[in-house]
């Protein structure tokens, strides 16, 4: 249960927002639950609607809206590769063959191992340092094959 | 009287209410803009983009702040840089709106072409073909040819079960999002919502359970494609198959105006009833019913209906004529010697529960409503009750309701979404006195509680309270059930409440009034008309039961006559069965709560033999030598109107009168305000409260003590235990099972 | 973890938003109050009524730095006086494609953009902030929220702010990946815990914002120009730019030139060819072909508008807008089918799907492509495109509807030869070299052939 297991950062985010507007709360709190299970599961969209009062169909509303909550389980590793055109210009979608080459999978699907799951993204502001990908939503810059093999040889 | 504004639609200049939507505005002088999103019950959003127009308004010199003029002293107009949604745009002085431009037009094939692009073009096999605001404005506005590449077509899945009763086909549907407010801003069951995004977005549900409300019917008369479809009625009939007639809805005492649509089926050896769908009053229900009135109509065809008298011969009943059941009837009634018990239901329409009562009467017989009609307030309400002229509409800011011991949205669901307009949309004040939650609840200004069982003793004590608060008021409606009360108890309260009034200055006022939560369509009607007797003797000779309906104790004696519709366990007490008809296979006039006397109309031939209440009362009247000639209810509602006080000023002719209505509904205009049908059966007519007519004094009051009995009278529910009526057996068993579609 | 910028141009001597470049580790508080830090914040609450801010903000003509380019003082005396709470709100979304310096001012300034923050809730007399980042944005988050606490420790922010009786507080909200949440009223739905699709205009969220109450949107570099503005006085910010283009703006290079970043210029000093210059030309020494000034959104300019000065005005004499000043730089070598393709299939993921021409017109025109580019595409094709976006020019709900029609006509306005030679070049499923990604878009089968009613991704 979100409550009893994170109810200090629950409590936290409660506390930006005035007291009769808890459902400004509800991304904020899915960030929690993704953390916690992984991606955005039922139980975890009932318990959001639970804290901020409102109906499950209504959260789930709101997960499926924004790409970066899950609905289905995904790697212990997201990978989100930028191929819009500004990243695209300076070679992105070679980029991203080669990432698809090296997990073995293609985009949109998660390694057999639950390791990996490759995603191609719309641009992430930071197309000066192109190529560019978040893992875990952690910017990695400047990429090229080598580095991008060394970071995923590495990954524990 | 609102500020009037003058607007300029197409060269036709219309003075309306500021405020007022140019949408609205053009539709008064018969101008038709097409829109799918906009729903007139809706707050407008704009979206589908259908209803774009030209919009101009008068020039405003920056400097002197006043309007420019050309040489002939015109206002000059100037016309916004694009095409502007008439949907969201309130009029304003001199604004000039063009709507047959051919940018104009333009644009409204470009919206359909773009809506067609994603929707089937499987017109053929759907339940909204025939009456489809889509397929007309593409008729009426939409491209001769798409330029979309037929192959490239939006495919999605086509029978997804929203719950039990709502289907939805995702590839038809028009993301209006019209469902999803209504549910939202209507019923206030969040159960509807979008998922995803872009071409994606999807109508959901993800509640628990799914799509749980009992309103959700109504989401089906407004979605402008066949999305959203019943279980009930999807691939049972074509909308142009269909024949309707006007109605009642009996299943509680809102009243609400129905349509039944019904359609030629041999199965039946006659018409069936498809499917009941709303009927415009404005008074009354607007145009929404609750999903009980919409789905349990199968009962009137079914097996278990009466259709030949029955006469119980060597303990078995055997199927007779009528003829020789109305003669065994009245044998037995002229050989009772006045120890006669009639007991008559709350489904009963007036005329025919005036002539039982005048038979009764006649032959000395003890007149009683049956035990489980709340009758011992209806006189109360008769004195109290809401003013003839009381419109929900007005109730708003400034105005209390309070409401004592009701649970409204379970026993008169129609009259909790009118409530709860005027509080959360009109700004009404609610307070609220239960021994449980309810949904209504959510809205209250101050919640009280009180022992369950406990309402009269609860009002005496606040009594000075209460009496403040509706006194600082503009008006003050009481709505008050009998849950958990007995007779004497539930009167008490009616009683006790009706005093509140008198001393805050209520009494008689239009707007203010008590409003009782009666089970069925005409408990106040047959509680009017036949003045009933309310303690039954301990035993008698003879008991004759008409429309009692479910099973329950009659009083001991040596010989039963009962009148029903169906086969009920009560039958198989009978000595004789006398096969009545149902609401649909006749016409008359019903009760409502709130005193709005209303005509039904005849949907369906009778099934076999069996014959109206009133006409059967009339038959055994003459065989014990009553010279009757009654050709219709219709007569006998002037005979009832002569005989009964509160009803001297109603006729047929007054209750059908009709009136024009806003908005104007089931016209041919289906995309504005859905398939809920126009009004042309009449809109009724309340009688006046006692209160209004004359000073009453104020009840003396003694709170009886409450029996066992009493407080075991749980909830009158129309929707048990706060779930869907799956759980009504009735239904269950004639709706498809969601497994057996999938 | 904190995040540092390959490229550190210095393109002005003193920069007013990109201190960082000029002083290492400015993002540190103590760096920061070092040079002047929360000078404007300490002079704004010891000397001035909130109207003076107000008033020096409007004098120094500092436009939205969001796109729009609304003069921001203006903005502020919306607010009504008498209604409170009122809100100030961040917009930190920055989805534009090639848009990139709200991340730099947020990772290497962020208390410069606090401290424009904190400015503007006392100029509109409002207690709380909200700050809206992209969801992306989580790392940044990370760095603006250690600086906020900073600012809440040295009692800058908080109760009672340096005994002047003014409370406020300033909260971080992370979004969670849609374009469409840099749309203002989209920003305030999302904020409340809605679906993040735009609102009806009227009421203004000036009006009826954020829980239906005043409130003031503004971009995070729009507000990063307010500390130095009220320090130094309008006067001095009116020292850069022009008349009515004033103030130094940040420019995002990006695409096919040798050193993409962000340049801080004076508005309407340099044209668009000096920015490549300094951006160190375009690759391999190649020559450009189109520029889009502000991202997928605005209309591409081809070469010949390269000596278009760098203001709003300019740029919309030119065909185009200034927008949030994204420039991504296309070279010779760059397919403009292929690019534009690039652009309508942006639109087609971050259409919010609310009104009709903008969820099926992107939909429709990102199908047009994918026949062009899987090789399958006519000339009726291409005049389709076009058709589409006709159609739904002028009819959208919102902007985003309107920016997705540019990529389309744009291109087809300035490059329709390649369009037709495209067509030509690669007719009867005949294509070059873009089977990966039309395989990966499920645009084709690894055979090849067209899916039928490819709809670029769908996500779940
Ligand atoms: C589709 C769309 C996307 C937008 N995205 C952003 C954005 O990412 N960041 C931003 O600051 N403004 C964005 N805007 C502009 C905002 O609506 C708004 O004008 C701006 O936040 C106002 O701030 P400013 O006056 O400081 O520029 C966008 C507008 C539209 C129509
Ligand atoms: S299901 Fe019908 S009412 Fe609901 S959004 Fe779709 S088209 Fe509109
Ligand atoms: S936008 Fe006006 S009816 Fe839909």
């Amino acid at each position: 249960m979100l409550r009893e297991k994170r109810a200090q950062d629950i409590e936290k985010v409660l506390a930006k927002y005035p007291p009769e507007r808890r459902r400004s709360a509800v991304m904020p709190l899915l960030y929690i639950a993704q953390e916690e299970y992984g991606y955005c599961t039922p139980e975890a969209i009932r318990e959001v609607a639970e804290i901020i009062g409102c109906d499950p169909t209504e959260v789930k509303s709101i997960v499926g809206f924004y790409t970066m909550f899950y609905e289905q389980p995904v790697g212990k590793y997201v990978i989100d590769v930028c191929d819009d055109l500004p990243c695209a210009l300076r070679g992105a979608d070679r980029f991203v063959s080669h990432c698809e080459k090296k997990l073995g999978i293609r985009v949109g699907e998660t390694t057999p191992d639950g390791k990996f799951t490759l995603n191609t993204v719309m641009c992430i502001a930071a197309c000066d340092r192109a190529p560019v990908l978040q893992i875990n939503k952690q910017y990695r810059y400047a990429l090229d094959e080598q580095t991008f093999d060394r970071m995923i040889d590495e990954l524990p | 009287m609102a500020e009037l504004v003058n607007v300029t639609i197409d060269g036709v200049t219309v003075a309306v209410p500021k405020g007022t939507l140019v949408v609205d505005a053009a539709k008064k002088i018969g101008n038709h803009i097409p829109v799918f999103c906009y729903h007139p019950k809706l707050k407008p959003v704009g979206m589908c983009r259908m209803c774009l127009v030209d919009i101009g308004t008068p020039k405003i010199d920056p400097a002197t702040k006043q309007v420019v003029r050309d040489e002939n002293g015109n206002p000059v107009i100037q016309f916004m840089p694009k095409l502007t949604t008439a949907c969201t745009t309130p009029v304003s002085e001199g604004m000039v709106v063009r709507t047959a431009t051919e940018q104009v037009r333009a644009a409204r094939e470009d919206i359909l072409e773009f809506l067609l692009t994603s929707h089937p073009l499987d017109c053929p096999i759907c339940d909204k073909g025939g009456e489809c605001p889509l397929q007309n404005l593409t008729l009426a506005h939409g491209p001769g040819v798409s330029r979309f590449d037929y192959d490239a077509k939006f495919h999605n899945e086509k029978h997804v079960p929203l719950g039990e009763l709502i289907f939805l086909d995702r590839e038809r549907c028009i993301q209006c999002s019209r469902c999803i407010r209504f549910q939202d801003e209507i019923a206030d069951d969040h159960v509807l919502q979008f998922h995803d995004r872009g071409r994606g977005m999807e109508i959901i549900t993800f509640s628990d359970p799914p799509f749980d409300s009992y309103f959700g019917g109504n989401t089906t008369d407004i979605c402008p494609v066949g999305a959203l479809t019943t279980a009930d009625f999807r691939f049972k009939a074509r909308p142009w198959e269909l024949q309707s007639a006007q109605s009642i809805c009996t299943h509680c005492a809102v009243g609400c105006n129905i349509t039944l649509n019904t359609r030629l089926e041999t199965r039946h050896g006659g018409f069936e009833i498809k499917r009941v769908m709303p009927r415009q009053n404005e008074w009354v229900n607007e145009i929404w019913i609750c999903d009980k009135g919409r789905y349990v109509h199968h009962f009137t065809r079914s097996e278990d209906r009466l259709h030949l008298p029955l006469i119980r011969r060597e303990g078995r009943l055997v199927e007779s004529t009528w003829q020789q059941a109305l003669q065994l009837v009245a044998d037995t009634l002229r050989a009772a010697d006045g120890e006669i018990v009639l007991m008559v239901g709350d489904r009963i329409p007036n005329e025919d529960a005036y002539l039982l009562g005048q038979l009764g009467r006649a032959i000395g017989a003890r007149v009683s409503v049956s035990p489980n009609v709340p009758s011992h307030y209806a006189d109360v309400a008769r004195a109290f009750g809401v003013g003839k002229d009381a419109d929900f509409k007005r109730l708003g800011r400034g105005d209390l309701v309070l409401a004592v011991n009701a649970d409204v949205e379970e026993q008169a669901p129609v009259w909790f979404l009118r409530l709860r307009q005027a509080v959360v949309d009109r700004g009404a004040q609610l307070i609220i006195a239960h021994h449980r939650s309810t949904k209504l609840h959510r809205y209250a200004s101050a919640i009280h509680r009180f022992e369950v069982g406990r309402a009269p003793e609860w009002v005496q004590q606040q009594a000075e309270t209460l009496a403040q608060a509706l006194q600082a008021a503009r008006h003050a409606l009481i709505v008050f059930g009998d849950e958990h009360l007995d007779g004497p108890r539930a009167r008490a309260l009616a009683q006790l409440l009706a005093n509140l009034l008198l001393q805050s200055g209520h009494a008689g006022r239009s707007d203010s009034g008590l409003l009782p939560l009666y089970p069925h369509a005409n408990t106040q009607g047959v509680c009017d008309v036949l003045s009933p007797h309310t303690a039954l003797p301990p035993a008698a000779r003879v008991v004759w039961a008409v429309g009692v309906g479910d099973p329950q104790e009659l009083p001991p004696a040596g010989f039963y006559i009962i009148q029903e519709v169906l086969h009920t366990a009560l039958v198989e007490q009978a000595d004789v069965v006398l096969p009545s008809l149902t609401f649909a296979e006749r016409e008359g006039t019903f009760t409502s709560g709130d005193r709005r006397v209303q005509r039904f109309y005849r949907a369906l031939p009778a099934p076999g033999e069996a014959k109206p209440d009133w006409w059967i009362a009339q038959e055994v009247a003459r065989r014990l030598g009553f010279e009757w000639r009654y050709n219709s209810p219709a007569e006998i509602f002037e005979a009832l109107a002569k005989d009964v006080p509160a009803y001297a000023e109603l006729s047929y002719a007054a209750l059908s009168r009709v009136v024009e209505q806003w908005p104007p509904i089931g016209r041919e205009d289906l995309y504005y305000g859905g398939t809920a049908y126009d009004n042309t059966g009449g809109i009724g007519a309340r009688y006046a409260a006692e209160a209004e007519t004359r000073a009453l004094p104020p009840y003396d009051v003694t709170i009886p003590e409450p029996t066992i009995a009493g407080l075991k009278r749980g909830p009158r529910m129309l929707y048990r235990d706060g779930e869907l009526i799956r759980r009504s057996a009735l239904l269950r068993a004639r709706m498809v099972s969601l497994q057996q579609v999938a | 973890m904190a995040t540092f910028y390959g490229s550190r141009n210095k393109t002005m001597e003193r920069h007013v938003l990109l201190r960082d470049i000029d002083v290492p580790n400015i993002r540190e508080i103590d760096v920061y109050l070092a040079n002047d830090g929360y000078a404007a914040w300490k002079k704004a609450l010891t000397t001035m009524k909130p109207d003076d801010v107000i008033s020096v903000v409007k004098d120094s003509g500092l436009r939205g730095r969001g796109g729009a380019g609304f003069p921001a003082g203006v903005k502020w005396s919306f607010i009504p006086k008498d209604v409170f709470p009122k809100y100030v709100v961040v917009n930190g979304d920055e989805s534009e494609a090639g848009t990139f310096k709200d991340h730099q001012l947020i990772d290497c300034n962020p208390h410069q953009v606090i401290e424009g923050t904190l400015l503007a809730c006392y100029a509109v007399q409002a207690n709380t902030a909200y700050i809206y980042l992209r969801g992306e944005f989580y790392e940044p988050a990370q760095t603006l929220q250690k600086a906020i606490d900073e600012a809440y420790a040295r009692g800058l922010i908080g109760k009672n702010v340096l005994g002047s009786g003014f409370d406020v507080d300033v909260y971080i909200h992370l979004g969670a990946g849609a374009y469409i949440c840099g749309e203002e009223t989209a920003l305030l739905s999302s904020l409340e815990g809605q679906l993040g699709q735009p609102r009806l205009r009227p009421p203004f969220p000036a009006q009826q914002g954020l829980y239906a109450k005043p409130t003031v949107v503004n971009n995070v570099e729009t507000l990063a120009n307010v500390p130095p503005i009220v320090l130094h006085g309008a006067q001095w910010y009116r020292q850069f730019g022009t008349e009515k283009s004033p103030g130094t703006k940040i420019f995002c290079v990006s695409g096919c030139v040798n050193r993409p970043g962000n340049y801080e210029l004076p508005l309407g000093q340099y044209t668009i060819r000096e920015l490549i210059e300094m951006a160190g030309g375009a690759l391999q020494g190649r020559a450009v072909k189109g520029v889009l000034p502000a991202g997928s959104s605005a209309p591409i300019l081809p070469a010949s508008a390269l000596d278009t000065k760098l203001d709003y005005e300019s740029l919309q004499a030119a065909g185009s807008i200034l927008g949030s000043a994204s420039f991504v730089i296309l070279d010779e070598s760059v397919d403009i089918v292929w690019a534009a393709r690039k652009m309508v299939r942006f639109f087609k993921h971050e259409s919010c799907g609310k009104c009709t021409p903008c969820r099926e017109g992107t939909h429709w025109a990102l199908q047009l492509y994918n026949k062009l580019l899987s090789g399958y595409g006519t000339l009726d094709d291409v005049n389709m495109i076009g058709e589409v976006a006709a159609q739904m020019s002028g009819k959208c709900f919102c902007l985003l509807g309107e920016f997705a029609t540019s990529p389309m006509l744009s291109t087809l306005k300035h490059f329709r030869a390649e369009y037709e030679a495209f067509v030509r070049a690669h007719s009867g499923g005949l294509r070059n070299g873009y089977d990966d990604e039309l395989i990966r878009e499920h645009v084709i089968d690894p055979a090849g052939n067209l899916i039928a009613g490819a709809v670029g991704q769908k996500r779940h």
